[in-house]
């Protein structure tokens, strides 16, 4: 059984937010207004968090792509009184949009604060409306969603090698915000089979997790920077 | 003599339901009035979603849990003090414990229902029950709200029903209500010990549930790894919390109660004097834990944890904090722990600002750590919204309502307990008394000393 898995790369990422655009559009996650995004309701499931080093003058900003970290231990699941929110046995945390009750604990429960929540039904813009992916389920007011690591791809990936009766390859799979990146600072696949790109990535020297002292587990590495 | 001509002395406890004024009327009709707008508002939050509260991330509780935590709070003034009185055979608690009984069914049906409100889906609440995972602290909150709600309903309709017979004799209208909720009781010794001994049961049972309630509730904030929340003591923290917020409002009730239905001669300057002393020794058990729980964030100093600290201490949240704790500690003691403010008034004043108090503690548990996220988010704002406000304004009003209701159809204080206090606690107390002393009392030095 596989075990999906992501590096990103800090040292090429420039924070150009490719990767974010890129999962809104392949996941049909609503753009919300001006008011609501002031009032913080904007939803990204590839989020860039901003994080600033040192004092002026001598800032270095820092650009971290965030998606959801799909822990090994996660806080969200254990919380979800319905079984909404499920780690899978490919290590995907998994939403079951019409299961969820929308208690959002599991939002409170996530130390990433990776969550987002239809606040309203939600609602894209007339000339999107018609490109909607229609790989992904739409969501009615009042569930979480989160990234899925673009789960639909796998389904898709594991389709295609069944049909060409062959074992799925590394890289048949890869998420689309991994996919969109224009300087490849994001690899994603099996962390289980030691060959796979992420597996040598992510035992490299460079390699770190986000807030690894919880033990949560994440399955989201970063590479550090280099000077 | 029958249960009409004993009953007669005590008919002041009777006219609230006998007799029916305008200001009832009037009273039913703001709190409708209120419950109807409140109504209004949700269903526009049930048609275009959770939107229409000021809820966002990283914010995304707000005022329906605070409100939750804090009305399920309150509903500990009831059943719990009232068995604790109830078990240490406090003569005095007689003419209390019927109002504290109802205050906790009519809050704990109101909190109950908060997280309903708050949820996105509510609809799907029946997945709880199709596909609930025990291992999720709300689903421990479902269970033991549950079990309290059951047990303190049934915990108040016991000691009821010789009231509701004696109403049902006293051919109080309607009548078909008393006949069937009395279920045949006559006062036959037998029917007497059948109660009594339920009554005991129940109310040693009531007091682990009541415990384990706001036990579970402090659960879902301890049982995450957020800063602020992450806490061992939070359990027993917020029983003392909900023992104390539920003093004050039993003691808002009783003060504003007496008032209106004239009920000065049963209750006393006493009952108020004892009352308020828990009340001022639960602000310092309060203080304690409070006392307690920051000193030992602030040592440790977790940058994680000073965070949500210095929000609370010094940040947006500080005039809430500092307004706590002259509200739940400064104000109340300074009042309570003087002989000469400890009146009617002086305790009114000291519930109320204790309520208040005990509400911004909620505020100040829920919000400042969801609004504190760990990694570099920027940090959310929370501003309740119309509907939030007119929701909450619904809650209390959906109290007083029940309250008043409850007044218009059973006696708020207990008759028949009122009765046998006045048959036999003398001679009771006499005996207990006397086994506790070194020596032999004669009656004579009994009577002697009553007179």
């Amino acid at each position: 059984m596989p075990r999906w898995g992501m590096v990103i790369d800090l040292n090429t990422c420039t924070g150009c937010g490719e990767c974010a655009a890129a999962c809104k559009i392949e996941n049909n996650v609503a753009i919300v207004g001006p008011e609501e995004s002031d009032m913080g309701r904007t939803m990204l499931w590839m989020d860039m968090l901003t994080e600033y080093e040192g004092e002026y003058p001598d800032v270095k900003i820092r650009y971290i792509p965030r998606p959801c970290l799909h822990c090994d231990d996660p806080p969200c699941t254990r919380v979800c009184p319905v079984r909404a929110t499920y780690l899978n046995d490919e290590g995907i945390v998994a939403q079951i949009f019409p299961q969820c009750i929308g208690c959002r604990y599991c939002m409170a429960a996530c130390p990433y604060t990776v969550k987002s929540f239809n606040w309203y039904r939600p609602e894209w813009p007339d000339t999107m409306e018609s490109a909607l992916n229609p790989d992904v389920s739409a969501r009615p007011a009042g569930v979480v969603e989160k990234c899925t690591f673009c789960i639909h791809r796998l389904q898709k990936a594991k389709e295609q090698a069944a049909a060409e009766n062959r074992d799925l390859r590394d890289g048949d799979y890869i998420p689309a915000c991994a996919e969109a990146c224009p300087t490849k600072a994001i690899t994603f696949g099996d962390f289980e089979d030691p060959k796979t790109e992420v597996s040598r990535l992510r035992r490299t020297a460079r390699a770190f997790r986000l807030l690894e002292e919880l033990g949560t587990e994440p399955k989201v590495y970063y590479l550090y920077e280099v000077e | 003599m029958n249960g009409n001509e004993i009953a007669a002395k005590d008919d002041a406890l009777f006219r609230s339901i006998e007799y029916t004024g305008k200001n009832f009327y009037y009273a039913v009709g703001i709190f409708v009035t209120v419950i109807a707008f409140a109504a209004f508002l949700y269903l526009g939050q049930i048609i275009s979603g959770l939107g229409v509260t000021g809820m966002a991330q990283p914010v995304s509780w707000g005022f329906y849990i605070v409100n939750f935590v804090f009305f399920i709070g309150i509903s500990h003034a009831g059943t719990l003090i009232s068995a604790i009185l109830r078990l240490s055979k406090a003569e005095w608690r007689r003419p209390i414990t019927r109002m504290a009984e109802v205050i906790t069914a009519i809050v704990l049906a109101i909190g109950g229902l908060h997280p309903i409100l708050d949820l996105g889906q509510p609809g799907r609440i029946w997945h709880l029950a199709t596909s609930g995972r025990l291992q999720s602290p709300l689903l421990w909150d479902v269970t033991s709200i549950t079990a309290y709600f059951a047990a303190s309903t049934v915990y108040l309709f016991l000691p009821l029903i010789p009231d509701i017979a004696i109403l049902r004799d006293r051919g109080t209208k309607p009548r078909w209500l008393y006949q069937f909720l009395s279920w045949g009781w006559q006062g036959t010794p037998k029917q007497h010990k059948v109660l009594d001994r339920t009554i005991n049961i129940l109310m040693i049972g009531v007091i682990p549930i009541a415990v384990s309630v706001h036990t579970v509730i402090s659960y879902i904030f301890a049982m995450t790894v957020q800063p602020g929340w992450h806490s061992t003591i939070f359990g027993p923290y917020f029983v003392v919390g909900a023992i104390f917020s539920g003093i004050a409002a039993l003691l808002i009730v009783m003060i504003v109660f007496r008032r209106v239905y004239h009920l000065e001669n049963y209750l006393k300057e006493i009952h108020f004097s004892y009352l308020s002393i828990l009340l001022l020794i639960m602000s310092l058990l309060w203080f304690y834990f409070t006392f307690c729980e920051y000193l030992t964030t602030h040592y440790g100093n977790e940058p994680d944890e000073m965070r949500v600290f210095f929000y609370k201490f010094s940040g947006d949240f500080a005039p809430y904090f500092w307004a706590m704790i002259v509200c739940n500690f400064i104000i109340p003691v300074a009042i309570l722990s003087n002989k000469k403010t400890r009146k009617i008034k002086g305790i009114l004043f000291a519930s109320f600002t204790v309520l208040i108090g005990m509400w911004l503690e909620r505020l100040i548990i829920v919000v400042p750590s969801l609004a504190n996220p760990r990694l570099g988010y920027p940090t959310g704002i929370y501003i309740p919204s119309i509907t939030e406000w007119a929701l909450f304004a619904g809650g209390i009003a959906v109290f007083m309502l029940g309250f008043l209701l409850f007044a218009k159809f059973f006696p708020l204080i207990s008759v028949w307990e009122i009765q046998e206090g006045r048959a036999s606690s003398i001679k009771e107390v006499a005996h207990r008394l006397r086994s506790y002393l070194p020596d032999e009392l004669e009656e004579d030095d009994i009577k002697k000393a009553l007179h």
